[in-house]
């Protein structure tokens, strides 16, 4: 780094580590005892306000010194609590979904750290696969109110899609990438371009669905046009990427703003390019074609494929004792169609970080000049991560397409580019887990959980007569800077981070202090 | 290729013309036959539009300023500063019409009026951006290089929203009050008041700023602190007080641009400072970061090239494609010459 330094041992110096210090100091059961009365005080407090968030605030309370308890008496003592939280639960007449849902996180936090790897993704995909049959029996939740419906699901499994696909680029290669938006565009149109009735001066028929073969236009299958999309967007990736990758990484961001900005610009005044109508202007490109697997697909696999996710779903699934009674319907097909193209994303980009090309791409980020020196071919490298995060965001802005039948340019702003970015930043650079934490959690807020808690805000503040009326989603983008304002500067690696990552992000504070910043170090100059 | 070019070889050979400098040579070119071809059609039209793209290249050249000088003393991009510039503009509407009283026709006060405005939007802006600095940026200086430009893009973010909490959604109106009559003739061409008044307002300021650099112990330490911080500090050099100082100079300009801005335009809207923001980052590049003539001089090239673009009648692609144009230029710059036209020593250009 420099070569005049001081070398300052950071150990014992700030308040939390001394305020850490003070309290692994303390007698043992005095801790319990604080914790203990200090939960049950908050319990009551809160479970006068809100039932779910006192159990919630209950659960993780004692979850946390349960675990603390030697191996001989802590299994008994949970399955004492959570019979307890049962009882307590039914006497309070708390939905059973709210009960089940905490019973799970209190047996989840006691499964061996060995087997988490998969127990924590299994259980997780299960919950969310059953999602759309109990999704009216959830409880309110605190300030955030209902859970979000099954559309809005889609729209979180979406944007899961990009935020792991920008997390490549991002977390793994260490490239910023601020115009990822416009591979999501890149991907929305191509479903656009293959699925409708934008070139009828053409008739292209290959595999459509809940369509009349006379119909003017490209009309292929869905399926299809999903691979094609993710293919032209990591091309297109390719291409933006060759020329401007070999510049550093500041520079690099600026390229890829304005490719950002470029290409919505592009699709806004794009229904008169040299005379050509390529992207119908603003007022976009509507309907696409349903999707669906066909007749005959359908058909062999006894209706379990839809033929046309449009009209497929009349069955009705009827458990009596737990009140549901869900007609299924084509937005639960969605649903279940976003998690499987979510489920491959996550796990190629699982594969992808252990393999030989994902240890490349953290040698870069690490240290540019030393991979190259052990023979990494940085272009080559680089271009890879970019492809790759490209031809995510390319099958999740066609799905996104195909599920809204409609695509607009409007969709396309630098936002939507930080939007992702402050998700995969919450979530922890990196680290695919967090990520999908931080997309959902985000991605949820975005559509209805801003609404929902500023109805609350406005419903329950009042000082001395005085009501707010905020308009919470109204600043969306500022709650988001906020976000990524407030992670960058006390915890940059993220919520779940990335072991690694985290390391990496913290190396200034270990590492040895340039002369002139003596005031962080705490020493004086010399 | 920086490589290359530094091994010395023994046979000296006379450099080729490469591809894209022929290309470039190339597109230069036809731009100067499609800008003679509007000049020879409708002169006065041309001039005119060549006035107002200098005009807007003054006001960008503020902005860029701010650019400049921060990325020359700490090599971040500065994204908030595009909304500091709109935050500016706010403030100088609400101090012009809230403690001023600001309106059209009030004769030789309004020159006092405005020069007033302008001052204390720049003191605001300059207040800001220095807050800015302390928050967000400093506690990062040690961190990896990506992190404090992700905390400036989260910052933007964050003043844009305080514009449209401050001011709401709608655009801000400003008091009409340069005057939008002929000051003199030259020709067919017409040289009115406001334009002049920009100009007018934009050069003492750009002198300003030069004498503080050059001439000032300020000034001597800002340059020092750019070149090298450690021995600037062993020189006895306060460097965390030397930022700040440069993020107070930049908010200024930022603030003055905005006034300006404000005034001109008559109105101002909260999402106006990203996207002029960015214009006047293309013109700090165009010109060659850390460069501080460079800046103006890009300003004003993109400021016409604007212009040009917007205002020309013979197949110019009109003001849907200004942003893709400026944002092309900017990709090309750093793709092929990311020292820029004036060619300072970036790490990259080296």
């Amino acid at each position: 780094m420099t070569d005049v330094a001081i070398r300052v041992p950071t150990e014992s110096v700030g308040f939390r580590n001394q305020a850490r210090a003070w309290w692994r100091g303390l007698n043992p059961w005095l801790r319990v005892g604080i914790v203990m009365v200090l939960q049950l005080v908050l319990f009551g407090l809160l479970f006068t306000v809100d039932h779910a968030l006192g159990f919630a605030v209950l659960v993780v309370s004692t979850i946390y010194w349960l675990r603390r308890l030697p191996d001989r008496i802590r299994q008994g003592a949970t399955g004492g609590f959570i019979l307890l939280m049962i009882i307590l639960a039914i006497v309070a007449n708390t939905p059973w979904t709210l009960v089940i849902l905490l019973a799970v996180g209190a047996v989840m936090s006691f499964v061996p750290a060995a087997r988490r790897d998969w127990v924590f993704p299994a259980v997780l995909l299960g919950l969310a696969v059953l999602y759309p049959f109990y999704a009216d029996q959830m409880f309110t939740m605190p300030i955030f109110g209902v859970w979000p419906d099954v559309g809005t699901g889609v729209y979180m499994l979406v944007f899961i899609m990009m935020a792991v696909g920008l997390n490549i680029v991002v977390g793994y290669a260490g490239l910023l990438d601020l115009g990822y938006v416009a591979f999501y565009a890149m991907g929305a149109y191509t479903s656009a371009w293959l699925m409708s009735l934008q070139f009828s001066h053409t008739n292209f028929h290959f595999g459509a669905v809940g369509i009349t073969a006379s119909l003017p236009g490209i009309h292929m299958s869905m399926w299809l046009v999903l691979a094609f999309a993710g293919c032209v967007a990591a091309l297109s990736g390719i291409i933006i990427g060759l020329p401007t990758l070999r510049l550093r990484g500041d520079y690099l961001a600026i390229v890829t703003l304005g490719f950002g900005e470029i290409l919505p610009q592009i699709a806004r005044n794009g229904d008169s390019l040299f005379g050509f109508n390529l992207t119908n202007g603003p007022n976009g490109i509507t309907p696409l074609d349903p999707p669906g697997f066909g007749h005959a697909i359908s058909n062999a696999t006894g209706g379990f494929l839809p033929a046309n996710y449009l009209q497929c779903c009349s069955r009705t699934v009827n458990i009596g004792f737990l009140h549901i009674h869900h007609q299924i319907s084509s937005f639960d097909v969605f649903f279940w169609t976003a998690i499987v193209l979510l489920l491959i994303t996550v796990f190629t980009s699982l594969r992808l970080q252990y393999s030989r090309i994902g240890r490349a791409w953290i040698a870069i980020r690490e240290d540019e000049t030393a991979a190259a020196a052990m023979g990494i071919p940085l272009m080559r490298t680089k271009t890879w991560a970019y492809a790759s995060g490209a031809f995510f965001g390319g099958i999740a802005g066609a799905y996104y397409g195909v599920f809204r039948s409609a695509t607009f340019p409007g969709d396309f702003y630098f936002n939507i580019s930080v939007f992702i970015l402050c998700m995969v930043i919450l979530g922890g650079m990196g680290n695919v887990w967090g990520v999908v934490v931080g997309a959902a959690f985000l991605a949820y807020l975005n559509q209805e959980g801003l609404a929902n808690t500023g109805a609350w805000l406005n419903a329950n503040i009042h000082i001395a007569g005085w009501r707010p009326n905020f308009q919470v989603p109204l600043y969306a983008s500022g709650i988001y800077g906020l976000i990524i304002l407030v992670v960058m500067l006390f915890r940059p690696e993220g919520l779940i981070p990335s072991r690694r990552r985290a390391a990496e992000l913290h190396e200034a504070e270990t590492h040895d202090e340039p002369l002139y910043d003596h005031e962080i170090a705490g020493t004086e100059p010399l | 290729m920086a490589a290359d070019a530094s091994v010395p070889t023994l046979s000296r050979r006379v450099p080729r013309p490469s591809v894209i400098g022929v290309l470039g040579f190339a597109f230069v070119g036809l731009l100067g036959i499609w800008l003679l071809v509007n000049l020879i059609k409708t002169p006065a039209d041309f001039f005119d539009v060549f006035l107002i793209g200098i005009t807007l290249g003054c006001m960008y050249a503020l902005i860029a300023l701010g650019y400049t000088l921060v990325y020359g003393i700490l090599e971040l991009i500065n994204f908030a500063h595009g909304d500091v510039f709109m935050l500016g503009g706010m403030f100088a509407i609400t101090y012009a019409t809230g403690i001023f009283n600001l309106h059209p026709g009030q004769g030789p006060v309004t020159v006092l009026i405005v020069l007033g405005t302008m001052a204390l939007a720049m003191l605001t802006c300059g207040a800001l951006n220095a807050t800015i600095e302390f928050i967000a940026y400093r506690p990062l200086r040690h961190a990896p290089r990506l992190a404090p430009l992700i905390t400036a893009i989260g910052v933007s973010f964050i003043i844009e929203d305080v514009g449209l909490a401050w001011k709401g959604p709608n655009y801000v109106p400003a008091p009409d009050v340069f005057p939008h009559s002929t000051a003199f003739s030259i020709g067919s061409v017409d040289v009115q008041w406001n334009k002049l008044i920009v100009i007018g307002l934009t050069i003492p300021v750009l002198l300003g700023l030069t004498y503080l650099i050059q001439r000032t112990r300020q000034g001597k330490a800002m340059r020092a602190t750019a070149q090298d911080k450690d021995a600037s500090a062993i020189m006895g050099i306060n460097v965390n007080r030397t930022i700040s100082f440069t993020f107070l100079i930049a908010g200024a300009l930022a603030g003055a641009a905005g006034t300006i801005f404000a005034l001109w335009s008559t109105t101002i809207r909260f999402d106006e400072g990203f996207q002029l923001g960015l214009i006047a980052f293309t013109a700090a590049v165009l010109g060659g970061i850390g460069n501080l003539p460079g800046a103006v001089l890009g300003a004003i090239l993109i400021g016409c090239i604007q212009a040009f673009n917007e205002g020309l009648n013979w197949h110019a692609p009109g003001s849907d494609w200004t942003e893709s144009i400026v944002f092309s230029i900017l990709i090309l710059i750093l793709v092929f010459r990311p020292e820029g036209l004036l060619g300072e020593q970036t790490p990259e250009g080296g």
